[in-house]
C-alpha cells in the first residue's frame, strides 16, 4: 500500500512538487499500478540471476585519445541562466 | 510524373531522383503542399523546418545531382524524425514542456548517418511525452490524430511519425520503440514499423526513457522501404557502449535472396497472445492472415508460453525504474524549462519538474523511484530483472524450434481519443503484445493485416531471434504480397 | 604505552591525472586553469541522449593501484548509478560502483604499510572503486551560506576518480597523515596521479573516540589538513565526553578558514541512493592473464625501491624510506648518484637533512625547485675535495635550490673557495692572536678558548678556512707562544 506519507517521500526523492489535486489523484492511481506490479509476486525466481543487459557484450572500451570538446557558447546556449561562462544555478542553502 | 511524389514509395522516389525523372525540388514542394493541406487536421509534427530552408537544401542537392556528385542511398529523400532523437540546431522536445525550447548542439548518430546518405530532414514528429504512452495523447503539443479516422488515436508513442507516413506527409520516418512504440502506431495506421535487435541501431542521441529496452526503429509504408532505412541506420557506433559489432547484411538484398527459402521457415503462434484482452475482430483479421500462410504451405504451430502473463508488469517495473533515473537530469540548470521561483536548489528543482513534466511522466517517475528505493528494490526491480531472465529463457527455447512467432500487434483496433487516457492501467494493457520483444531484446515488426468493418487498420506482428532481421523482413515482405496491403495512404 | 581509544578510517578520492581524457568521454582532462565549461561535451554535460563509454587506460590504472595495494581484483567490473540531486551532478546521478545487488567494486581488501615514529603498522584497505568526478560549484560571495545563487563549471565533471576506502585502523592523526603520504608516494611511483595538482587528492575521514559514535568529516582538501582536522575533532570529542555530553553520529564539514569542524547545515536526509546497474555500460571482464600483464609492466613501488636503496647503496632503512616518500626526491637521488661516485649515504644525508629540511621550511613546491641532480653531485665533490667546507655548503645550498646555479659558479661569484693554504691561514691566525691576546693566554690552559680562537679565524675568513687545518695551525702557534718562540 502506498500511503500519502510514502508518496510524499517518493516525490521528494524524485524532486517533483505535486499539487494537492495531483496528490489525491496519484494516490489512487499509484496504488492501482502497485497492484499491477504485485502480479509478479506469483513468479518463483529461486536461483534465477537478474538480466540487466540483453546484448551480451563485454569489454566495450575506448582509447585514451582526446577529442575536441564543445565550444563554450554551444555548451551554454540552452542555459536558462548563465553568467561569465558559468551556468547559474539556484542557491545551495 | 503523373502520380504525386508523396504517393510514391521511398524506393521509387529515390530511383526517380537518381534517374532524373524527378527533381528534388519538385519532391520537396509536393510534400510541403501535402503537409500544408493535411497537417492542421493531423498534428503529426512538433517542429517543421521552414519552407525556405527545405527548398534551399533541395536546390543545393539538385545541383550536386546535375554535377554527378549525388552520393547516398537516400539522396534527396525527405524524412520525418521522432522528436526524442537529437538533431543539431533543430529543436528537440520529446513532446514535453520541460524541453520545449531545447536546441541540441549535436546530431544523434542515426541522424548523422541519414545526412551522410543524402536524406533531407523535414522536421520532428509528435510523440507521447518522453515516449511514455501508447496513443500520442500525452504530448505537451497536443495529440496527433489517426489519418484513417480523425477521432481516433494513431497509436504511440511514435504516433507522429506513423501519422506522417499514413497521411502522405513523409515517405520514411524514424521512431523509437521501448515497449511497442514503433509497432503500435504502425498497426493503428496500416504502415510498417520495425523494432531492431537491441544493440543493432545506435542509441547515441536517442533521449532515454528506458535504456535497457529501447531501440530506434525504421518506419515506412512498405517492407522494402523499411529495409532500405534499416540499411542506413544499423551501423556499429563506438559512441554507444551497447552497440553490437557484428557485420550487418544488406537487408534489402536479403529480402530477394531469402525469398525462396521461406518455405523452410517454421512458424508458431503464441496462444497467450491471442487470448485475454484481445478483441475478437483483431483475432479474426490476424487469424485470416495466418490461414493464408497455412494455405501457402507453411507449418504453423500453436505454442504456449505461460510466463508471458507476467511480461507486462515486468516491463513496466523495469521501464519505470529506468525512467526515474534517466529523467533525473531535467532540473532547469543546463537546458530546458526552469520554474520561475526563487528558492534553494531543492525548491527550484521540485517546482521545475512538477511544472515541466506531464502527469503520466510524473506517475512513472514516482513509481520507478518506488521500485528502486530501499526496502522495495528486491521485491520489485530486482525481481522484475529475474522474471526477465525467465522470459528470455522461454523465448530461447521457442526459437530452438521455430524461426518466426506471430501475434496481433495491438489487442484492439485504434481506439477513440480520450477513451483510455483517463485510466493509466487501461492504456498499459495496449502493450500486452509488444513488450515481450523489448524485454527479450529480439527484433519484431508490424505490418498491415487488414481493416475492420469500420475501416480501421489492424496490424500483425512477427518476431524472430536475435539478429534475424533479414528473415523477419523477408517473411514480412512475403505476407505483404499475400495481403496486397502496401503503400497505403489515407484520404484525409 | 596506553592503547589509543581513537579509531580513524579514511575515504580517499584520487584523480587519475595521468589520463589524457575523462572516464566516460574523450574530453581532454587538463582542465585546471581553463575558462569554465570549455572542457565539456554532450556526455560529461549529461545532455539528453548522450552515452558513456569507458576509458580503457582508466581500468588499467585502477588495476595497477589495486595490485600495489595488495587488493583482490574482481573478475567482472560493473558500473552502477548512484542517485542524488545536486547542481554539480549533470545527470543527477553519479556512475560509480556498488558492493550489493550483484555489483562489486573493482577490488576488495588489501593493505599498505606505514611507519610512524619508527613503528611500522599495517592499514587495511576495505575497497577500491572507480567513478566519475562531479563539476565544480563556485559561490559568488565566497561562502556557501551567503551566496544568492551558485555558479557551475562542468570542466571537472566526468574526470576519472579512484575511491579508496580504509578500515578504521588508524589511531592518530599522525597515522592518517602517514597513510596519505604513503598512498601518495605509491600513486606517484605508479605514475597514475600527480598528487601535487590542486584537488587531485581529497579525503573524508571517519572518527570515533572511546568507542563512541562515528563522526564523518567532509571537505578536507589536502593530506596536511587531514591531520589538523582530525586533531581538532579528537579534542572536540574528548572535551564533550569529559563534560558528559554524548557525541552524536553526524557529518561535519571542515572549515579551512577557521580551522574547525562544523555540523553540516544542510540536513542529511536519509540518503536513499537507489543504486542500480548502469545499463549503458556492459560488464568489463578482467582475466588473470590480463592482470599478470599489468603486474609485469608496473613501475617500481616505493617499498621495493626502499629495499633496493638499502641493498644497493647501503642506506639505512630510515634514510631509504624518507627518500622514497616523494618520488621526485628518490628520482633526484638516483640521478645525482650517476654524477657522484662517492658515498651514497653522504648524498642521502645532504638530501634528507639540509636539502629537504630547507625546502619544507620554505614550503617550496617540487616544481619550483631549480636545483638539478648534477648540482648536488658537484656540491658533494667540492666538499670531498675540500674546496669548500660543510658550512659553505649549507650556505650556498639555498641559492642552488632556488636559482639552479651550479655550485662552482656560486663559489666563484661569491669568492667562497676554501682556504687551505698554510701560509694564508698562519697569517690570519696571527692576526686573530693579536686581536684577542687575553684569549690566547686563556687558550694555553682552557680548551674552550682554543675553540673560541678557531671560531674567530672562521669568522675572519667568512667560513672559508679549512677547519681542520686551522685547528692544527692554532695549536701549533699556541705551542710556539707557550715556548716563547712567538711573542703576543
Amino acid at each position: 500500500m502506498i500511503t500519502e506519507e510514502l508518496m510524499d517521500h517518493l516525490a521528494w526523492l524524485a524532486r517533483i512538487k505535486l499539487t494537492e489535486d495531483e496528490k489525491r489523484e496519484f494516490l489512487r492511481d499509484l496504488n492501482r499500478v502497485l497492484e499491477f506490479f504485485n502480479e509478479i509476486d506469483k513468479v518463483n525466481v529461486e536461483g534465477v540471476e537478474p538480466t540487466t543487459h540483453t546484448a551480451l557484450l563485454t569489454n566495450v572500451l575506448r582509447d585514451d585519445v582526446p577529442r575536441k570538446p564543445l565550444p563554450q557558447a554551444e555548451v551554454l546556449y540552452n542555459a536558462p541562466e548563465k553568467e561569465n561562462g558559468y551556468f547559474k544555478a539556484p542557491k545551495i542553502l | 510524373m503523373s502520380v504525386k511524389a508523396y504517393r510514391l514509395e521511398a524506393l521509387e522516389i529515390v530511383r526517380n531522383i537518381k534517374e532524373g525523372n524527378l527533381s528534388i525540388t519538385d519532391v520537396i514542394e509536393e510534400f510541403l503542399e501535402r503537409i500544408e493541406r493535411v497537417e492542421k487536421k493531423i498534428n503529426a509534427f512538433i517542429t517543421l523546418r521552414s519552407k525556405d530552408e527545405l527548398l534551399q537544401e533541395a536546390k543545393i542537392k539538385d545541383r550536386l545531382l546535375k554535377e554527378g556528385k549525388a552520393r547516398g542511398l537516400l539522396f534527396g529523400l525527405p524524412i520525418a524524425i521522432k522528436d526524442n532523437i537529437s538533431t543539431r540546431n533543430l529543436r528537440t522536445t520529446c513532446g514535453s514542456k520541460i524541453l520545449y525550447n531545447y536546441i541540441p548542439p549535436y546530431d544523434a548518430t542515426v541522424v548523422k548517418l541519414l545526412k551522410e546518405e543524402g536524406a533531407i530532414i523535414l522536421g520532428k514528429t509528435n510523440m507521447d511525452e518522453f515516449a511514455m504512452g501508447s496513443s500520442t495523447e500525452t504530448s505537451f503539443f497536443g495529440p496527433t490524430r489517426n489519418p484513417w479516422d480523425l477521432e481516433r488515436v494513431p497509436g504511440g508513442s511514435s504516433g507522429g511519425s506513423a501519422a506522417a507516413l499514413a497521411s502522405g506527409e513523409a515517405p520514411l520516418a524514424l521512431g523509437s520503440d521501448t515497449g511497442g512504440s514503433v509497432r503500435a502506431p504502425a498497426s493503428f495506421t496500416a504502415t510498417v514499423g520495425l523494432k531492431p535487435t537491441y544493440g543493432l541501431v545506435s542509441r547515441y542521441g536517442l533521449i532515454a526513457y528506458a535504456n535497457s529496452l529501447e531501440q530506434i526503429g525504421p518506419m515506412g509504408r512498405t517492407v522494402r522501404d523499411v529495409a532500405l532505412l534499416l540499411n542506413v541506420i544499423s551501423k556499429h557506433d563506438p559512441y554507444d557502449g551497447t552497440s553490437l559489432k557484428v557485420k550487418r547484411p544488406d537487408y534489402l538484398e536479403s529480402i530477394s535472396k531469402l525469398y525462396n527459402l521461406h518455405r523452410k521457415v517454421k512458424i508458431a503462434v503464441v496462444k497467450e497472445m491471442f487470448e485475454e484482452g484481445v478483441s475478437r475482430e483483431v483475432v479474426a483479421i490476424v487469424g485470416s492472415v495466418v490461414n493464408k500462410l497455412v494455405d501457402e504451405g507453411f507449418i504453423v504451430d500453436e505454442i504456449s508460453i505461460p510466463i508471458i502473463k507476467y511480461a507486462l508488469p515486468t516491463y513496466y517495473i523495469i521501464a519505470m525504474s529506468e525512467a526515474s533515473s534517466n529523467l533525473a537530469r531535467y532540473d532547469g540548470v543546463r537546458y530546458g524549462f526552469r520554474a520561475n521561483v526563487y528558492g534553494d536548489w531543492n525548491e527550484v528543482f521540485s517546482e521545475t519538474r512538477g511544472n515541466g513534466f506531464g502527469k503520466e511522466v510524473k506517475r512513472r517517475i514516482i513509481m520507478g523511484t518506488f521500485a528502486l528505493s530501499a526496502g522495495y528494490f528486491d521485491q520489485y526491480y530486482l525481481k522484475a530483472l529475474k522474471v526477465r531472465t525467465l522470459i528470455i529463457r522461454e523465448f530461447k527455447k521457442a526459437f530452438e524450434k521455430y524461426s518466426i512467432l506471430i501475434s496481433p500487434t495491438m489487442p484492439t483496433p485504434p481506439f477513440k481519443l480520450g477513451e483510455k487516457i483517463a485510466d493509466p492501467l487501461a492504456m498499459y494493457m495496449s502493450d500486452i503484445e509488444t513488450v515481450t520483444a523489448n524485454i527479450v531484446g529480439i527484433p519484431a515488426i508490424s505490418i498491415p493485416a487488414g481493416f475492420t468493418k469500420g475501416k480501421l487498420p489492424v496490424g500483425i506482428q512477427l518476431m524472430a531471434n536475435y539478429l534475424k532481421e533479414d528473415l523477419l523482413l523477408t517473411m514480412a515482405a512475403f505476407i505483404e504480397e499475400l495481403t496486397g496491403l502496401r503503400n497505403l495512404i489515407a484520404e484525409v | 604505552m596506553e592503547k589509543s581509544d581513537v579509531k580513524i578510517g579514511l575515504e580517499v578520492h584520487v584523480q587519475l591525472t595521468a589520463l589524457k581524457t575523462k572516464l566516460f568521454c574523450s574530453c581532454p582532462s587538463d582542465y585546471r586553469g581553463k575558462p569554465p565549461n570549455t572542457h565539456v561535451c554532450p556526455v560529461c554535460l549529461g545532455l539528453p541522449g548522450a552515452l558513456p563509454v569507458v576509458n580503457k587506460k582508466a581500468i588499467d590504472y585502477a588495476i595497477m593501484v589495486a595490485l600495489a595495494l595488495n587488493s583482490k581484483i574482481n573478475e567482472k567490473i560493473i558500473f552502477f548509478r548512484k542517485h542524488y540531486f545536486y547542481p554539480d551532478l549533470p545527470k543527477n546521478f553519479q556512475i560509480t560502483q556498488y558492493d550489493k545487488a550483484g555489483g562489486a567494486p573493482i577490488a576488495l581488501g588489501g593493505f599498505l604499510k606505514i611507519n610512524v615514529n619508527g613503528k611500522e603498522k599495517i592499514i587495511r584497505i576495505r575497497r577500491i572503486n572507480i567513478e566519475e568526478d562531479p563539476g565544480k560549484l563556485v559561490y559568488p560571495t565566497g561562502s556557501i551560506i551567503t551566496s544568492p545563487y551558485t555558479l557551475v563549471d562542468y570542466n571537472r565533471s566526468g574526470i576519472a576518480l579512484l575511491e579508496i576506502v580504509t578500515e578504521p585502523d588508524m589511531t592518530s592523526p599522525a597515522e592518517a597523515r602517514a597513510f596519505l603520504n604513503k598512498l601518495r608516494s605509491i600513486l606517484e611511483h605508479l605514475g597514475v596521479c600527480n598528487c601535487e595538482l590542486e584537488g587531485s587528492m581529497r579525503a573524508d575521514a571517519n572518527i570515533s573516540v572511546a568507542g563512541g559514535s562515528r563522526v564523518e568529516i567532509k571537505n578536507i582538501g589536502s593530506p596536511k589538513d587531514v591531520e589538523k582536522a582530525l586533531a581538532y575533532e579528537i579534542v572536540r570529542q574528548k572535551q564533550a565526553i569529559s563534560k558528559g555530553v554524548t557525541v552524536k553520529s553526524e557529518t561535519r564539514h571542515w572549515d579551512d578558514l577557521r580551522k574547525v569542524t562544523v555540523p553540516l547545515r544542510v540536513k542529511e536526509e536519509e540518503q536513499d541512493y537507489r543504486y542500480f546497474p548502469e545499463a549503458d555500460i556492459p560488464p568489463i571482464v578482467v582475466t588473470r592473464d590480463y592482470i599478470e600483464k599489468i603486474r609485469k609492466s608496473m613501475p617500481e613501488l616505493p617499498d621495493v625501491r626502499a629495499k633496493r636503496f638499502v641493498k644497493e647503496y647501503g642506506l639505512t632503512e630510515y634514510e631509504a624510506q624518507v627518500l622514497v616518500m616523494s618520488k621526485w626526491l628518490a628520482d633526484f637521488f638516483e640521478e645525482a648518484l650517476k654524477y657522484y661516485s662517492g658515498k651514497p649515504r653522504k648524498l642521502a644525508n645532504i638530501l634528507i637533512n639540509d636539502f629537504l629540511r630547507w625546502i619544507h621550511e620554505k614550503e617550496l613546491e617540487p616544481n619550483s625547485i631549480k636545483a638539478k641532480p648534477q648540482h648536488i653531485a658537484e656540491l658533494l665533490k667540492l666538499l670531498d675535495e675540500k674546496v669548500i667546507s660543510i658550512k659553505i655548503l649549507k650556505n650556498i645550498l639555498p641559492e642552488i635550490i632556488v636559482q639552479g646555479k651550479s655550485p662552482r659558479k656560486i663559489i666563484l661569484e661569491r669568492n667562497l673557495v676554501r682556504i687551505s693554504d698554510r701560509e694564508t691561514i698562519k697569517k690570519i691566525v696571527l692576526e686573530v692572536f693579536m686581536e684577542h691576546k687575553k684569549s690566547v693566554h686563556d687558550a694555553l690552559v682552557n680548551e674552550k678558548a682554543v675553540h673560541y680562537l678557531i671560531g674567530q679565524v672562521m669568522r675572519k675568513t667568512k667560513g672559508k678556512a679549512d677547519p681542520e687545518l686551522t685547528h692544527e695551525i692554532v695549536l701549533e702557534m699556541l705551542e710556539k707562544v707557550r715556548k716563547g718562540e712567538l711573542k703576543i
